[in-house]
């Protein structure tokens, strides 16, 4: 098997995009809605990436 | 038994609905979609939950066995393998062909282990997602 070397930032990325599809898929009713609650889910995956990222920046000082 | 609770009883779909979409959407990720005629639904379902597997193995990720000691090794390794396992054919493929990655030291390897892990979880999702279909709950 061949071993990827990504960053952490590149995994996360990849992590968010291909959770957002499968929550976008299963939670909602109409193509439109799934759709929008997917980028949803990635923008939040996003924030959440780079506010966790900041906090661990200050919090090591 | 009361009333309600017969009426609840009723509602209940029979196995021979629901069952074989959720053991195809077991196997094959996004399988129970196909065969519920979902296809676009079905190929991302699979793409995902495949893709993410293996990542995860591209990353030499652990999978996880059952394992006995305290109570969070317990929880998390049973827990873990249960999850491996409901990535259905990906985690039968990689066991048949004899994947096996100690748990080394490292953030790769760590991460590896993890796409693992939540490429089941999602497959999960898949299924319930499926029976709900199944149902008629949704469209």
């Amino acid at each position: 098997m061949p071993k990827v070397n990504l960053t952490h930032f590149e995994f996360s990325l990849l992590f968010a995009l291909l959770a957002s599809i499968v929550l976008g898929i299963v939670t909602k009713k109409t193509d439109r809605e799934r759709l929008r609650y997917g980028v949803y889910c990635f923008v939040c995956f996003l924030a959440a990436l780079f506010g966790l990222g900041w906090l661990m920046h200050f919090g090591h000082g | 038994m009361s009333a309600d609770r017969k009426a609840e009883k009723e509602k209940v779909a029979p196995f021979g609905v629901w069952g074989p979409a959720v053991a195809l959407a077991w196997f094959i990720p996004g399988g129970g979609h196909f065969v519920l005629k979902r296809y676009g639904r079905a190929a991302l379902l699979f793409l995902s939950v495949v893709v993410m597997f293996l990542f995860g193995m591209m990353m030499h990720g652990e999978l996880l066995k059952p394992q006995s000691g305290d109570l969070l090794t317990i929880l998390i390794y049973y827990g873990g393998f249960i999850c491996n396992v409901a990535a259905g054919i990906p985690y039968l493929i990689a066991t048949w062909f004899g994947y096996s990655q100690p748990d080394l030291a490292g953030a790769v390897h760590d991460y590896g282990t993890k796409f693992l892990v939540v490429a089941g979880l999602l497959n999960v999702l898949a299924m319930v997602d499926a029976y709900e279909i199944a149902i008629g709950k949704k469209n």
